[in-house]
């Protein structure tokens, strides 16, 4: 009795959770224009979305937004940590509340900020801007996923490769390195995530002409919504999905080098 | 005495305001295997970090072979370190972890293989090649770190605490096993540890440190027997350690009686310390004895009795492998030749004293 009263309660919520994404993806694949009854499944929004010219722009802006944003916060965020692990502990505890804040800090304040900040530093609006704020806001997510590693690290194994002859760049790439690969993996996935489904903060910091996936989305919505934004939201929520599952398995990217090396 | 090979001078060196060490002097020989012995924070690891070249020393120099190394990176320094917690390369099989060294000076492969082969046979883990360092455990991980630094040929052999991780069998067999490679290798080994025992069994000089100073140098039958102080008699062994005068050469006076000893040139009548090892006191009947006492405790330790004997207002620690029950009169003896005089601490206490301040 109790085990079934439990998995109604875990079937509920998972309805409740999923219901209202699960109506988008069915509705993408309705024949029929109107949202009230189905007309057949079909293809067709997702093959008229591919040809409207203006989305695919936008597309392909949000990846190389993601992409290029969240290379450069990985970047920049592992070196951060490597930094930050050579520090005092209270320094360090400091730095990190600090790296910490613009995560919990609201998307709308992060984007009028940074707006504001563009905005009195005569820069001009547009790619480059929402790639500045991407990379600022995906930064803390890198050191959020590097930096546990980095703790984990025996700090001997790198004064073990000097004394056994190493430079500080092959102690670094060739002992270093590979045990943070796992967390540099993750975060870089996880800020390519977030860089991918922003909405707010890319709003403030676009210029006019420059659109990604979520602004266009928003305004082609406030134009009448069209079934083939049923097909872009359901594209979407598979590619953060897959994303997302991908940053959940990374951790245990350590066997996977193990692999590597006997192929 | 072989020729010397490290010279540490005058090294100063403190954290936070916090002295470490203080102006410490040692000499080390070639093929020599020294143990740098303390208690945690007496600046034994400070000072083997400073021979690696991971900490550079406040003031004072190092020479190595003759040459002033002190400001010389760790990456070219010709020694090597077995660390205390292996710091094997865990992404690395045993085989590129023993091969790190040697590929980063970029020799040749068949020579690479034949060093890897000859350090797994030297410690005794032949076929150990391909595994992962998980997969093995802390003692055969500690000889991967050993053979790891070997290979390289280093003159010079640092090991920090390298056994304090493993269980107590596993331990000793490791110093029988490090004894035995020091032996076959014939490089100079300096040896981290804060367990007495280690350091008697494996030395050939034991360094005792105590809060940033060197408290005495010498080999462990001389460090066990003749302590100088009364904290190397305390920290090595189990012993009594009584306030005492000397009367004269050759007489002491311990707790109002007067016992015969072998000790000459402290003057007359002069405040010292005694030491005497538990293994040293002969409980007799009490006719027989220097001193009277009565039985206090009795602990049945395996390969002898420990037990407590008050005498004079002082509880004497004996070790004999024949019990006396607890309350029984004896009578307390001890060899002259095993009667160690000290001089009371002075200026190195009262200058350790000080650092506490």
């Amino acid at each position: 009795m109790r085990n079934a009263a439990r998995k109604v309660y875990i079937a509920l919520i998972f309805i409740f959770l999923y219901a209202p994404i699960v109506t988008l993806m069915v509705l993408s694949f309705n024949a029929s224009k109107t949202r009230a009854k189905w007309g057949g499944f079909t293809l067709k929004w997702y093959s008229s979305l591919f040809q409207n010219r203006d989305i695919m722009e936008a597309l392909v802006n949000t990846l190389l937004i993601a992409v290029i944003s969240s290379l450069a916060a990985t970047v920049i965020g592992t070196i951060a940590c490597v930094a930050m692990s050579g520090m005092k502990r209270r320094t360090r505890s400091v730095l990190l509340g600090v790296t910490n804040i613009p995560m919990l800090n609201a998307d709308i304040v992060t984007g009028i900020s940074l707006m504001l900040l563009f905005i009195s530093f005569g820069f001009r609006f547009g790619f480059g801007t929402i790639l500045l704020s991407h990379i600022t806001f995906n930064i803390p997510y890198v050191i959020l996923s590097v930096m546990p590693r980095m703790k984990q690290l025996n700090p001997s194994t790198y004064e073990a490769a000097l004394d056994l002859g190493a430079s500080h760049m092959t102690a670094f790439f060739k002992v270093i390195f590979p045990d943070l690969l796992p967390g540099i993996l993750s975060g870089f996935l996880m800020a390519f995530t977030m860089s991918l489904d922003d909405f707010i903060i890319t709003h403030f910091t676009k210029g006019a002409g420059v659109d990604t996936l979520s602004t266009k989305i928003y305004t082609e919505v406030k134009k009448g919504i069209k079934p083939e934004m049923y097909a872009l939201s359901t594209i979407i929520f598979v590619t953060v999905l897959l994303l997302l599952i991908l940053v959940n398995t990374a951790p245990g990217g350590k066997n996977d080098n193990k692999d590597n090396k006997e192929q | 005495m072989s020729k010397e090979l490290v010279y540490l001078e005058n090294i100063s060196k403190s954290f936070d305001g916090q002295m470490v060490l203080d102006e410490l002097n040692l000499k080390i020989h070639e093929n020599e295997f020294v143990t740098l012995l303390g208690p945690s924070g007496c600046g034994k690891t400070t000072t083997l970090r400073i021979l690696g070249g991971f900490t550079s020393p406040d003031t004072g120099r190092v020479f190595f072979d003759g040459q002033d190394i002190t400001n010389l990176s760790p990456n070219k320094r010709q020694l090597n370190t077995v660390f205390q917690k292996y710091a094997l390369f865990t992404h690395m099989t045993i085989a590129e972890n023993i091969a790190f060294g040697l590929k980063i000076k970029k020799k040749s492969k068949s020579y690479i293989n034949d060093k890897i082969k000859y350090a797994l046979k030297l410690v005794n883990l032949e076929g150990y090649e391909n595994r992962m360092p998980d997969s093995l455990s802390g003692g055969q991980q500690q000889r991967i770190a050993i053979a790891r630094a070997i290979v390289n040929e280093p003159k010079l052999l640092l090991l920090d605490e390298p056994l304090g991780a493993l269980d107590l069998k596993l331990r000793q067999e490791m110093q029988y096993e490090l004894i035995r490679m020091k032996n076959e290798l014939g490089i100079t080994f300096v040896y981290v540890t804060h367990d007495q025992e280690e350091a008697l069994t494996m030395s050939d000089t034991i360094v005792v440190m105590n809060q940033g100073y060197i408290q005495q140098i010498g080999s462990p039958e001389a460090i066990y027997n003749e302590p100088e102080n009364a904290f190397v008699a305390d920290f090595i062994g189990d012993s009594n350690i009584i306030p005492a005068i000397m009367i004269e050469d050759r007489l002491v006076n311990i707790l109002d009686t007067r016992f015969a000893c072998v000790d000459t040139g402290f003057g007359h009548n002069k405040p010292v310390d005694v030491v005497i090892r538990p293994e040293d006191v002969e409980l007799v009947e009490p006719s027989e004895g220097t001193i009277q006492g009565v039985v206090t405790h009795l602990i049945f330790k395996g390969v002898h009795y420990e037990m407590e004997v008050m005498a004079n207002g002082f509880e004497w620690l004996v070790h004999s492998t024949t019990m006396f029950p607890v309350g029984k009169q004896v009578g307390l003896r001890v060899d002259p030749f095993n009667i160690q005089i000290m001089n009371k601490p002075e200026s190195e206490d009262e200058e350790a004293t000080a650092i506490d301040i």
